[in-house]
């Protein structure tokens, strides 16, 4: 008997996920444009699936607001490559830093807020940054601003940077946030959620664990905001600090797994092909994904990933388990 | 004077958020859930309103005695069916669960009555005024919603600090599995808060469809709203949610009367500035909840 952290079955996985990114990464130079600005969409998905996950299924905290971190990521694209000429390439990373020291900033505000409130707070503090960017007319108050950043690349080369940029971002940062796990300071996050009193009397520094999610989360928000402008070319504030991305961490996680980083990559799939499918449905698509939400939650709560996971059958095995030798 | 009129308009819009911060203040006190779905839930209930004064040209007024008895029921179904399912699972499940039906009656407002603003007419109410100074006036109608929110208030402070029942319910949110051992039935005492919560929920949204316009996404406004006056007012304190409300409405009036634009954001900072200079709002809690 020893304890291992990787079975049989991640280490095929491991094979498998790393011929997918290869597949993936060769994909400019095999499909379209237009299917290369449909899988940045994607990419998005998984990212922001991956934050909210890491937020409330590793830290414990619902956010409702993390529509900020998105606009600040989508404005400071504009803001760091546009105004400030720096390499798009550079600027998407910067972006996240960005919005990961607005999110430090906050964090000492809406930390005072327990549960609900918490999450009703950091939604207050998204409306705020709104209403604030619709009166900034550098920034096109509120009609917005069109991104300039990738002007001088054709848009054959574009649409392939912007592609690889947020495939390069998902990939490390999903990777990044299943070393974090590993890591002790991982073990200490699900210790906090799991039972914040008794983590605390362990020696678990509760409300550090906490503020490095609550920022590495908004860091990744950021990141995916300034795709998202990357790939619409288009930032205004209705729409980049809209609660429907919020909305759609939410379902990305809930339907995929909550607390397992496969999770929101499973649901992140399935959310962009239903969106392909039925978003024609308009309202009553959004009614059948409120309707998917509710019962999930209820019937479900592990989502469909924890129909799949087992100690032996993890794809990014963060514990350790026994083996028989 | 332009700002006396503001802060006047204010007090009394504060009154409104009194009446829709006490039934989230209650199911929070009661059931430690946060219903991310009142401010929906209130929208509802003015496009209810609406429906009975298109169809049997009733007075908004008059459509409150159908409007708050039906939701008072649903929210007692509710709780039954959903709530108490979701409750006994953790923080995460009754925030995604209400969030979900947040998103859920939204949309399904959107598909019945469109995305276009409506308003609840009040025929002479909406014009008919007091003058109480030389400049200073006062609609009927914002003293009246400002009368409701102080009698809702008061009513629901007299319930759980005066009656048998209210007692059973501040026992049942501070041990429930002591109350049950007394032989109270939590299960009911919770549906019941959840349906006074949703009676009042009614009536908020009623008196918002009357003092102005309403579209099927104002929930979220709503929600917002109603919590930044719990916490400015302190957690649990029903006469600090009065002065939140009032608070809250002086700030969004007060920033409109300076720029129109602003009036929404003021509020907010207010609630910012609370947030960090005093957390625990400036009537903390002595008593349920």
């Amino acid at each position: 008997m020893r304890a291992s952290r990787t079975t049989p079955f991640s280490r095929v996985s491991a094979v498998v996920l790393g011929v997918l990114v290869a597949v993936l990464a060769y994909a400019p130079y095999a499909v379209s444009r237009g299917t290369q600005t449909q899988l940045v969409l994607l990419f998005c998905y998984v990212l922001m699936g991956t934050m909210w996950n890491l937020l409330a299924g590793y830290g414990g905290m619902v956010s409702v607001g993390q529509q900020a971190y998105i606009g600040i990521g989508s404005y400071g694209l504009v803001t760091i490559a546009d105004q400030m000429g720096v390499p798009a390439v550079l600027a998407v990373p910067l972006a996240g830093v960005a919005a990961g020291a607005v999110a430090w900033v906050t964090s000492f505000l809406v930390f005072r807020l327990a549960g609900g409130y918490f999450a009703i707070g950091t939604w207050v503090v998204a409306e705020v940054l709104r209403l604030v960017f619709t009166q900034v007319d550098g920034l096109g108050a509120g009609a917005g601003v069109s991104v300039g950043a990738y002007g001088d690349l054709g848009p054959a080369y574009r649409i392939a940077v912007v592609y690889w940029l947020a495939l390069a971002t998902t990939v490390l940062s999903v990777f990044g946030v299943y070393l974090l796990m590993r890591s002790r300071t991982g073990l200490g996050l699900t210790a906090v959620r799991d039972d914040p009193v008794a983590a605390s009397s362990l020696g678990v520094g509760v409300a550090g664990a906490k503020r490095l999610v609550y920022v590495a989360a908004a860091v990744g928000c950021g990141m995916a905001g300034a795709l998202i402008a990357s790939n619409t070319l288009r930032v205004q504030p209705e729409s980049a600090f809209s609660i429907n991305y919020t909305a759609v961490m939410m379902f990305v996680v809930v339907i995929g797994g909550i607390g397992a980083i496969e999770g929101p990559i499973l649901g992140a799939v399935l959310y962009f092909l239903l969106e392909r499918e039925l978003s024609h449905f308009g309202a009553w698509y959004l009614v059948l994904l409120g309707i998917v939400v509710v019962a999930f939650t209820l019937v479900l709560p592990k989502g469909l990933w924890g129909l799949v996971a087992g100690p032996r059958r993890q794809v990014f095995p963060v514990g350790l388990t026994v083996m028989r030798s | 004077m332009n700002l006396v009129n503001a802060v006047v308009q204010g007090v009394l819009l504060g009154g409104l958020y009194a009446l829709l911060a006490a039934g989230l203040s209650l199911i929070f006190g009661v059931m430690r859930l946060v219903n991310l779905a009142h401010g929906a839930f209130a929208v509802t209930a003015a496009y209810g309103s609406l429906t009975l004064v298109q169809h049997l040209g009733w007075h908004p007024l008059m459509t409150l005695a159908v409007v708050v008895p039906v939701f008072a029921a649903a929210g007692f179904g509710l709780q039954r069916g959903v709530l108490t399912r979701a409750a006994t699972r953790g923080p995460l499940t009754p925030l995604l669960v209400t969030f979900g039906l947040a998103v859920i009656v939204e949309s399904l407002l959107l598909t019945g009555f469109s995305a276009d603003s409506r308003t609840l007419p009040t025929g002479q109410l909406s014009v008919a005024s007091v003058r109480l100074t030389g400049t200073v006036s006062v609609g009927v109608l914002p003293l009246l919603t400002f009368a409701v929110g102080v009698v809702a208030v008061l009513g629901l402070q007299w319930f759980l600090f005066r009656t048998p029942a209210g007692r059973l319910m501040r026992a049942t949110s501070d041990d429930r599995e002591a109350a049950r051992i007394v032989g109270a039935d939590d299960r009911r005492v919770f549906a019941t808060a959840t349906a006074i919560a949703l009676g009042l929920v009614a009536v908020a949204g009623v008196f918002i469809g009357m003092r102005g316009t309403f579209a099927p996404s104002s929930g979220a406004g709503v929600l917002l709203f109603a919590f930044e006056t719990v916490v400015i007012g302190g957690l649990g304190s029903l006469w600090g949610t009065l002065a939140g409300g009032v608070l809250l409405g002086v700030a969004q009036l007060l920033g409109a009367a300076i720029d129109p634009a602003a009036g929404v954001l003021a509020g907010h900072v207010v609630f910012l500035v609370v947030l960090a200079v005093r957390p625990e709002g400036l009537f903390p809690k002595a008593v349920i909840a």
